[in-house]
């Protein structure tokens, strides 16, 4: 009766301010909308070139297609059979297959108006965000790494960490862990601007008004395939962030993501952690 | 394995549950008219990145060309009036400037060549995705439309063209803005020759800050008016009719 409660329960801490929340839900639905309108909008012409320009005559550095019901890809000249996955899939000759494309059918001006009616909240959320980010602090207190994360030897400590997948327990979860900081800050300073500057390099319109985007990514083809391959990285991003949640309890993740409560996940006592 | 498949299926079951349940949200006119404000906020802020409207689209050098410029919507026409034309060389053939100018106009393809003219190697971007180098040479539409008198009641300028997609005309619409840019011209030759029929001979828009569906081919009539409404569908072009395409082409 007496003895104190051994092991006390596991601290809940107010982790994820609302703006944050905000940002993270509303960019989440606008980057599924796009990515899902986006492979729509690449079935209209599944071939992807470098330079200024390129059409069906010329050179496609990737390419996905289907003879009769067989589907495969082209990839810097090699042909992989890709059947029921992409070129042919679900009784359809589309590169990519209706399950993961808005509209489920072709209809690219419907894409076109998916994915760029949620361009602008992608554009305007991330500008709002960065605008938190900078007067909150946010930005310094929670996604920079310090001169200490920025150590070899500490990236080294954490990369061991991950391909273990030891997870930061106690108080060490209370902060983001470096690779997760360069991860989330890669997304939010490089792949989100490279797709929306690689977006508008496309629009013959932009690349009158701002004539530097053609020269940044070296022509308009160029800058397709570039949209793509960031597109392949953000959903790469996407399923990777989704394992993490797993691994580190989903619901007490989803709560902190929804509510901003977390409870901090109890230190391991085991001898090596120590050591 | 009964598992795996009955997993299976309910997967590609749920899925396409899920994907009738978003298409019908696509196909919700109130759906598309929110959507579509991303289309005016679109243009909008291009309008003003723009600036002075004048900036110019990229122009590249004789060694950019495609070597092969595929030929992309209609590529021949079966109108007995254009065949006769092509026939002979369009040599009797005119291109009509009417609607709300104070001086209509019928120039012959001769009248055109002999018109100050603008040669421009420009890039075709079309809606699908890819893109085509060219050298193109023609008139200023604006040159025609101030030596036809445009009404100050004017607000778009409607191309007419001789060919037919799904038996309906084809036909596109700009707004003065394009209209009077310097890029903005009515092409009779393409890469140095003649323009050929699969390009759209003998005349074809170039309207090089928009995408491929507005360069109008086989251009019989220019037309000023001040509202798209009365016009085949209403919205300003054949694929904007047809197909939902949006009529401001600049993304």
């Amino acid at each position: 009766m007496t003895m104190p409660d051994p092991v006390p329960p596991p601290a809940l801490i107010y982790r994820t301010r609302l703006p944050v929340r905000l940002w993270h839900w509303t960019n989440a639905l606008a980057v599924f909308v796009m990515l899902m309108s986006g492979l729509m909008i690449f079935n209209a012409h599944p071939r992807l070139y470098w330079g200024a320009y390129g059409a069906n005559f010329d050179h496609a550095w990737l390419e996905i297609g289907s003879r009769g019901t067989t589907g495969y890809v082209t990839l810097f000249g090699v042909e992989i059979p890709t059947t029921g996955v992409l070129g042919y899939a679900m009784g359809t000759a589309e590169a990519f297959p209706p399950l993961i494309t808005i509209p489920s059918h072709y209809d690219l001006a419907t894409a076109r108006l998916w994915h760029f009616a949620f361009a602008w909240a992608l554009v305007i959320g991330w500008v709002l965000f960065c605008i938190y980010m900078i007067f909150s602090r946010h930005l310094w207190n929670t996604l920079l790494l310090s001169h200490e994360e920025m150590r070899g030897t500490s990236l080294w400590r954490d990369i061991k960490a991950h391909a273990r997948l030891r997870l930061p327990r106690g108080e060490a979860a209370r902060h983001y862990n470096p690779l997760q900081k360069i991860a989330y800050l890669l997304v939010l300073f490089g792949f989100l601007p490279l797709m929306v500057l690689t977006g508008l390099a496309m629009s013959p319109a932009m690349d009158a008004a701002w004539p530097w985007l053609l020269v940044l990514f070296d022509g308009r083809q160029s800058a397709r395939s570039l949209h793509f391959l960031g597109a392949g990285a953000l959903a790469a991003f996407i399923v990777v962030h989704l394992v993490m949640v797993v691994l580190a309890g989903p619901i007490n993740e989803l709560r902190s993501m929804i509510t901003g409560w977390y409870r901090l996940p109890p230190e391991r006592h085991m001898p090596e952690d120590r050591a | 394995m009964t598992g795996l498949v009955s997993r299976r299926n309910l997967l590609v079951g749920g899925g396409s549950l899920l994907l009738a349940g978003c298409d019908r949200v696509s196909s919700s006119p109130t759906v598309r008219e929110t959507l579509s404000l991303g289309e005016r906020a679109s243009r909008s802020a291009q309008r003003w990145l723009i600036g002075d409207r004048q900036a110019l689209a990229s122009e590249f050098t004789r060694a950019d060309l495609s070597p092969v410029f595929r030929v992309n919507g209609s590529a021949h026409v079966t109108a007995a009036d254009y065949m006769r034309h092509a026939a002979n060389g369009f040599a009797d053939w005119t291109l009509v400037v009417d609607g709300l100018v104070a001086q209509p106009l019928s120039l012959s393809l001769g009248a055109l060549r002999a018109a100050p003219s603008r040669t421009q190697i420009t890039r075709h971007d079309c809606v699908e995705g890819w893109s085509a180098i060219a050298e193109w040479t023609g008139v200023p539409l604006g040159l025609l439309l101030r030596r036809a008198g445009l009404s100050t009641r004017a607000r778009y300028i409607v191309f007419h063209c001789a060919d037919s997609l799904a038996g309906k005309p084809y036909y596109e619409s700009i707004d003065l803005v394009d209209a009077f840019h310097p890029q903005t011209i009515l092409a009779y030759a393409m890469n140095r020759a003649p323009l050929p029929i699969g390009h759209g001979a003998p005349l074809r828009l170039r309207v090089e800050r928009q995408l491929g569906y507005k360069h109008a081919k086989y251009v019989m009539r220019i037309e000023a008016v001040e509202s798209l409404s009365g016009l085949h569908g209403g919205k300003g072009g054949f694929w904007e009719d047809a197909h939902d395409y949006q009529w401001y082409a600049g993304i």
